[in-house]
């Protein structure tokens, strides 16, 4: 292990050389990629569709393996993890957002947070009183006490994409990763979603790396990259 | 939020599905359990029914024919044994006892047995037990009768009503024999075995029901009334004692009206009960190398080994019957499992991006598995229980067999949990489909 952790220095998450060819696939979707995002910081990624953003959310969610190149993540090399132990290390580490379909449709909206933390004993240990956590969390993206109880597939979009904020932030995880969360909401309640995102994001000191092709946003974050042609470029 | 509990809210999400899964389960558990529980039962309630008599003697049949009717009161005799053959064997040495009987008359579809005291004297049941009175005792006048347990609950029987009597076994009988006062002078107590629907009478009385019926019904003016009854047998009681009316001098005996006795000349056929039980073989063989007329003589614990060679076959073909139709409900479950995996695809994948490691994902199929059999099999033996109980009142008027819901034994407790196990084992196809594609998918469905 290169970087150790705790020093401030280093970076929370930290590519270096990073490539990725899909098998099948001559050209690589990622071709020696090098990014860098601090504890606590936001980053904007900018890229148009199947410019490798799923990819390189796969890679640092530990669900693919590079071809070249290393990724670390709170001072460890993912690299150097077996399979199993990269999905501990991202239940422990990474909360994602997703688009749409984030929820599980049967479980009401407190349930679906805490399986923000059901896989994970460090969050759930984080997390203190994880139902109570929940709600907080639950309230602080706006959603009304009368709807914790709800089934997710009960409640509007926007909605269940609270829900799914409130989820990758229980238990205090390092890094929130978003891909194209506010896509299917309209410019109002996008907004609003950005807003709660970064006040609770800012609340539970964890950095932001949010993706998506809407460049108008860009300007909210601490930094913004480009991703295309499989390189990041400033 | 733990895995069970994950399992148990995606089964409510599909309740309707679930439910008629486990439905199906539990109908073929409740089969195999009927078919388990009944088959040991039955056995045991026809070995209960027959127990301390070393040979029952009879026209010459098949073997088991002559146990169903004799002592299941199942079927007809084929011939009549004579009284002369009769007090013959009872004469042999190494004879301890000897019960009588006439059969083929019912009342109110409750078979009608002539016989003699020596039923209630000697007559054994479940482990030797004897025949014990609930109210009253056995016969005294001519037309005194004794009632099975359920013949007296049903037809709400005391000692000392009156009764009449039919001619022919069916419950549907046509002629009654009115006119002949009988009472009922003991109730015996419950049994659990054919003796509970039988109504016991005299074999003189059996007779004397009959006189006049040679051609199957009463000609005007040829049968006998009560009293004319009881002068004949009271001539023949003079001489002799109550517990052996059979035994009468037909000489004495013959001199009523018309030259009618009311001593039977023929009985369907006779218990017999030995001092020693090592001899039954050889008076088995003595009475059926006897001169003139050929008689059948059985051991009833071989009879019942030979009835269940002949259901042995019916026996097996249910169990595997059942065991098939075990197989389909876990089918079932199987198919209901893997269809169910495309519309989850999206399910599983948020269960990855959460952090769910691919085992746990596919545990979860096997959890639920697990939960639908585990219901199935538990409301399997509901049913079970609630199909025998509603089986019971029907074996045990027709065939006077004892069978009641029970507990499962340790040998159905380990059948069940091997198709338990099954069914967990069966999940494990649909959950290794879900392994490799949870691994393949990661956490994002493309939609």
């Amino acid at each position: 292990m290169s970087d150790a952790p705790g020093n401030p220095a280093a970076a929370l998450l930290e590519i270096r050389g990073l490539s990725f060819a899909w098998p099948g696939d001559a050209r690589p979707v990622l071709d020696g990629l090098d990014l860098e995002l601090a504890a606590g910081r936001s980053l904007f990624l900018a890229g148009a569709s199947g410019g490798g953003k799923s990819t390189l959310l796969a890679l640092i969610g530990g669900l693919a393996t590079p071809d070249a190149g290393s990724i670390h993540l709170a001072g460890r090399d993912l690299g150097a993890m077996g399979r199993a132990e990269r999905d501990r290390f991202r239940a422990d580490h990474v909360g994602i957002v997703f688009q749409q379909f984030n929820l599980m449709p049967w479980l009401d909206a407190v349930d679906n947070v805490l399986l923000g933390c059901r896989f994970s004993r460090a969050r759930r240990h984080r997390a203190g009183n994880a139902r109570e956590a929940a709600h907080a969390l639950l309230e602080g993206m706006d959603l009304p006490p009368a709807l914790h109880g709800r089934r997710a597939d009960r409640l509007s979009v926007g909605q269940q994409q609270r829900v799914a904020a409130a989820r990758a932030l229980i238990g205090r995880p390092d890094l929130v990763v978003a891909d194209e969360p506010t896509s299917a909401l309209d410019a109002d309640r996008r907004d609003r979603f950005l807003d709660l995102l970064f006040e609770r994001v800012h609340e539970a000191g964890a950095a932001l790396l949010f993706v998506s092709h809407d460049r108008s946003l860009a300007g909210r974050f601490d930094a913004r990259r480009e991703l295309g042609e499989g390189k990041v470029r400033p | 939020m733990t895995l069970i509990g994950l399992a148990r809210r995606s089964l409510g999400n599909r309740a309707l599905a679930a439910a008629l899964t486990a439905f199906t389960i539990a109908l073929s558990v409740g089969l195999l359990v009927v078919v388990e529980q009944m088959r040991g039962q039955v056995r045991e309630g026809f070995y209960r029914s027959v127990s301390g008599t070393d040979l029952i003697v009879g026209a010459p049949t098949a073997p088991v024919q002559l146990l169903l009717f004799t002592v299941f009161g199942l079927g007809q005799p084929p011939g009549n044994v004579s009284m002369e053959a009769y007090q013959e064997i009872a004469a042999e040495p190494g004879v301890a006892w000897t019960i009588p009987i006439s059969v083929g008359d019912a009342f109110r579809g409750f078979r009608v047995v002539g016989t003699t005291n020596a039923m209630f004297e000697h007559y054994r049941y479940a482990g030797k037990q004897p025949l014990a009175f609930a109210a009253g005792g056995a016969f005294d006048d001519l037309f005194d009768t004794v009632v099975g347990h359920r013949v007296a609950a049903e037809e709400g029987l005391a000692a000392g009503d009156g009764i009449e009597l039919g001619h022919g076994g069916g419950s549907d009988q046509l002629h009654f024999h009115e006119g002949q006062p009988f009472r009922v002078a003991g109730v015996l107590a419950p049994t659990g075995t054919p003796v509970d629907q039988s109504v016991y009478i005299r074999l003189a009385a059996h007779e004397a029901i009959h006189v006049g019926w040679e051609r199957g019904v009463p000609p005007p003016g040829a049968t006998l009334d009560p009293d004319e009854a009881r002068a004949l047998v009271d001539d023949q009681h003079d001489d002799h004692d109550h517990d052996h009316d059979y035994d009468y001098d037909r000489e004495h005996g013959a001199t009523g009206e018309g030259g009618r006795d009311l001593e039977p000349d023929e009985i369907s056929a006779f218990f017999v009960g030995l001092h020693n039980r090592a001899q039954a073989f050889a008076l088995r063989y003595r009475i059926q190398e006897r001169e003139g007329e050929p008689l059948l003589a059985i051991l009833p614990g071989i009879a019942l080994q030979q009835l269940w060679r002949i259901t042995g076959l019916a026996e097996q073909v249910l169990r595997i019957v059942s065991a098939l139709v075990v197989a389909a409900g876990l089918l079932g479950m199987l198919t209901a499992l893997v269809t169910t995996l495309d519309q989850r695809r999206r399910e599983m994948a948020i269960l990855r991006a959460c952090g769910a490691r691919p085992w746990q994902i596919s545990a979860l199929l096997v959890a639920e598995a697990g939960m639908l059999a585990a219901a199935g099999i538990v409301l399997g033996i509901a049913l079970a229980a609630g199909l025998q109980w509603l089986a019971s009142g029907w074996l045990l008027a027709r065939f006077g067999v004892a069978v009641a819901p029970a507990v499962p034994d340790a040998y159905l407790f380990g059948i069940l949990g091997a198709i338990w196990l099954a069914a967990l084992l069966v999940a494990l196809l649909p959950a290794a489909m879900v392994y490799r594609r949870t691994l393949a998918d990661g956490m994002q469905v493309k939609q």
